[in-house]
């Protein structure tokens, strides 16, 4: 196990160090000067020039990518121009935000997913396969931030049972102290009550959107991998023993169905941390999908650099997380690896 | 304990648990409430320091309202009867007395005033903090050498409570200039603490908190979603403000800004889509201040070095093919103030901006055209930020409209943010949008940096005239010297030539648009158009 999960390390990092460099070029290729764009509406060329020389694009390209690596290797990501933050210390207070919402919404969406694609599966052609494809579609269809919107407008403008979409908590409660960055976990460590309720009503909406607009993949998914598996020979025969269709369907049939899943649901999640941009700018979410439109929009270098590599790191872990849980559920790819 | 008191219990909880939040706020709460404003908009800043590398404009705010200034504007009644900064009348912030001499101006600082940590405001942090200003480079020094303050030996400390700024030459503007944001009053002892070998002024402490003596003190910033701002109960620069707490929420989502505002969340917010404005006008439930941007307008450019708009018919040929109309009703909904179609008859006036006797003709756009020799139109770009599509984006599409009448095709080129003014610097669009507005409220400050032949950023269109460049070099000797009569003449001339050469179509001048509840009152018209909180009530 240890083994695989160096091994497995080992080779991730060609691809880190393709992505630092790959992201370098890239955001230094982008049209636009950040110095004319930092020095301000009023400024003449003499002012651009001396921003230029502070923010060292002065200097040749191969000079800024040593510097940006030394300071890489530190653990230094520099400084967003926009926010005026170090981008490491964004990225660690923006990552919980962006990841609570994503997986909270990728529990909803599974725990409605999985049900609707097992029971189409169980009973194709009938009413509840339709609605499973009807949902899954429309959902998919719909662009998030217009369901975003949408929810905003029916549950928070027009009936009022949802709080004011601003940000992680209502802004006369205060954050409580960070453990573990996701508000739900902390507000509870520190026995603020009023607090997590306001956290868990202020992510309704926002992973709502996220798990309709997720739900497609994965309860397809499920359909189809169900249906594969109750097709073969193995089911027929646990049929024919007479076990209950329940044992059958979760015990054999779900249990073998479930790995295709799992790859979606990896899949589906980091496309979430990554997609959920919109949503996190509809409900005005401090989480690392807007900082990275922000600063790419005003051509801030360093925060992008900082969110692809994050995300580099974060797909690299996922996949092996990933394939260690492959392990778990199926031992013959336990044994293979 | 009895079955029915536990499934009374079990209902209280339940029943709380669904209650929705307002329900169980304590009184405190509620008090915090009506003592705090929440502010939504777009952005929020990403420096605290208006001195720092590339502040940002929300970032001017947290200045403005964080920091004092030696002198400030008094108030006049502006349009509508909403409150509005008088460009010539100045009252002391820190200062208690401005002594204003031939060469040099002496102000005497108010002995109580103090800065946040409690440390008395003297002369020796009013020299600091200008020195700060025209050396740290970028745009704070640009500004200051707008009002012609550039060196640090220009600001001398007479006594620990007397200051005198010394002219480097006679210029009207030196003066307003101590008025603007950028010459801010730094606490010099504190910031130099913090200050490193790298960075001798400090910028890096500066930007993460505020050290000023201002009204109010930045006490949680968190970059990108909100800023927290407390009153500070000591402020001297003028009476105490009623707001105690500033809550400053950044929402990017304008459709819910505008919700949040109906519902009754927020108390204020701006950045909004005209449209949005004008139906929240309408609607009455909200009170929506519009006001037009001091020396600010909204025009057309053109390259006038190269074909076809280096020739003056064709230029004049487009000011009369701009459908003028179309955009106000179309684009702005009405919420600014034309610069076009001016009678015939009306005489040039000493003002700026004033709107120019041009209006749609497209027979005399084809004239005028068929004349210069292009009779079956051209080929051109017309380009816009992308920051403003909202404006910009209907704006050129109705142009481009109106242009294909005449045989014009023109493409439409979008610009994104960050390129923008790199594109304008080039100098090298040949027909664009775009809007200039000063912060000082002169003409011949508006045409230096627009018309001038020293070619400022803000001379878009490349435009160089000799008689241009007398008549405003003209404007601002004789406005230092006082000579009202060539004063006069010269701003009219220069504001005739510009009409006629049109190389630039002057449009509309925009209107700033604040949105906020019927219980908030107080707000006033800066310079900056942003919001002064100390001014503020609620309820």
């Amino acid at each position: 196990m240890l083994t695989m999960i160096g091994k497995r390390l080992m080779f991730a990092i060609p691809s880190l160090i393709g992505v630092v460099i790959v992201t370098f070029l890239l955001t230094r290729a982008l049209p636009g000067d950040p110095a004319a764009y930092f020095a301000g509406p009023a400024a003449n060329k003499e002012a651009v020039e001396q921003i230029r020389k502070k923010l060292g694009f002065d200097k040749p390209l191969i000079e800024q990518f040593f510097r940006y690596t030394a300071d890489l290797a530190h653990g230094d990501f520099g400084n967003s121009l926009t926010t005026g933050q170090p981008v490491a210390a964004e990225i660690r207070n923006r990552l919980p935000a962006s990841a609570e919402l994503t997986l909270l919404g990728l529990l909803v969406s599974i725990a409605i997913a999985l049900p609707l694609g097992v029971l189409a599966a169980t009973r194709p052609g009938s009413w509840i396969d339709h609605l499973c494809r009807v949902t899954t579609t429309a959902g998919v269809s719909l662009p998030v931030f217009f369901t975003g919107l949408v929810l905003v407008y029916i549950f928070y403008f027009r009936l009022g049972w949802s709080p004011a979409p601003l940000g992680r908590l209502d802004v006369f409660y205060s954050a409580p102290p960070t453990v573990t960055g996701f508000y739900l976990v902390d507000t509870l460590i520190a026995r603020d009550f009023e607090a997590f309720r306001s956290a868990l009503s202020q992510l309704i909406l926002p992973s709502l959107t996220l798990a309709i607009f997720s739900l497609a993949p994965i309860a397809r998914m499920t359909r189809a991998s169900m249906l594969a598996v109750l097709a073969s020979d193995f089911v027929r025969t646990a049929r024919a023993s007479g076990l209950s269709p329940g044992t059958v369907i979760v015990t054999y049939a779900f249990r073998n169905a479930m790995l295709p899943v799992i790859t979606t649901l990896s899949m589906v999640f980091s496309f979430l941390l990554g997609a959920n941009v919109l949503v996190e700018k509809v409900f005005a979410w401090p989480g690392i999908g807007s900082y990275a439109v922000e600063a790419l929009i005003s051509s801030d270098f360093a925060p992008v650099q900082g969110f692809v590599l994050t995300m580099a790191v974060m797909y690299v872990l996922l996949n092996l997380a990933i394939d260690i849980l492959y392990g778990v559920i199926d031992p013959r790819v336990r044994l293979e690896g | 304990m009895k079955r029915r008191d536990f499934l009374k219990s079990v209902t209280g909880v339940a029943a709380g648990a669904l209650a929705p939040a307002p329900a169980i706020w304590s009184a405190a709460k509620a008090d915090a409430r009506s003592e705090t404003l929440l502010i939504v908009s777009e952005g929020g800043p990403n420096n605290l320091d208006i001195h720092g590398v590339g502040t940002n404009v929300p970032g001017y705010e947290v200045s403005w309202n964080c920091y004092d200034r030696l002198i400030s504007h008094e108030m006049k009644s502006g349009p509508g009867g909403v409150p509005y900064y008088d460009r010539d009348k100045f009252k002391g912030e820190l200062a208690e007395d401005m002594n204003v001499g031939d060469m040099s101006v002496t102000f005497k600082l108010k002995k109580n005033a103090k800065f946040h940590d409690g440390t008395p405001v003297a002369a020796k942090d009013v020299k600091w903090s200008l020195d700060r200003a025209v050396s740290v480079g970028g745009f704070p020094t640009f500004q200051m050498s707008a009002g012609s303050l550039t060196k640090p030996e220009q600001f001398v400390m007479v006594d620990d409570n007397t200051v005198r700024v010394d002219f480097a030459k006679k210029d009207r503007l030196t003066i307003p200039d101590l008025a603007v944001i950028v010459p801010c009053v730094v606490n010099s002892e504190l910031v130099k603490k913090n200050a490193g070998e790298k960075d001798p002024w400090g910028l890096e402490y500066t930007k993460q908190q505020t050290a000023g003596s201002g009204a109010y003190k930045v006490t949680k910033w968190t970059a990108g979603t909100e800023v927290i701002m407390e009153r500070n109960d000591e402020w001297v620069g003028g009476p105490l403000p009623k707001i105690k707490r500033v809550i400053w929420r950044m929402v990017p989502q304008a459709g819910n800004r505008r919700a949040l505002l109906e519902r009754g969340d927020a108390d204020i917010s701006y950045e909004l889509p005209f449209k949005d404005f004008q139906e929240m006008k309408a609607s009455g439930k909200l009170d929506v201040v519009s006001l037009p941007f001091s020396n600010g307008i909204q025009y057309i450019g053109m390259n006038v070095t190269k074909p076809p708009f280096d020739n003056p018919k064709v230029r004049q040929a487009m000011a009369y093919a701009i459908p003028y109309q179309k955009i106000m009703d179309a684009v702005l909904f009405g919420l600014a103030n034309p610069m076009f179609g001016a009678a015939t008859d009306r005489p040039t006036e000493v003002a700026w901006p004033q709107p120019t006797k041009y209006s749609t003709d497209m027979a005399k756009a084809k004239a005028l055209l068929t004349e210069a020799g292009y009779a079956d139109g051209f080929e051109t770009t017309i380009s816009f930020d992308l920051n403003f599509a909202g404006v910009n984006e209907p704006l050129c599409v109705l142009v481009q409209e109106s242009l294909a009448q005449l045989g014009i095709k023109t493409t439409i080129n979008k610009v994104p943010g960050a390129n923008w003014r790199t594109e304008l610097n080039k100098k090298e669009m040949p027909l664009y949008t775009n809007v200039f507005s000063g912060w000082l409220d002169y003409p011949e400050y508006f045409f230096y940096w627009c018309y001038h032949g020293n070619n400022s950023v803000f001379n878009t269109m490349n435009y160089k005239s000799p008689d241009m460049d007398k008549l405003i070099d003209g404007a601002r000797v004789a406005a230092a010297a006082g000579d009202k009569a060539t004063y006069d003449t010269d701003v009219k001339s220069f504001v005739d030539l510009a009409f006629a050469d049109v190389p630039r179509i002057p449009l509309y001048q925009p209107f700033v648009n604040v949105a906020m509840q019927k219980n908030i009152s107080g707000y006033q018209y800066w310079f900056h158009r942003r919001l002064d909180y100390r001014a503020l009530v609620k309820g």
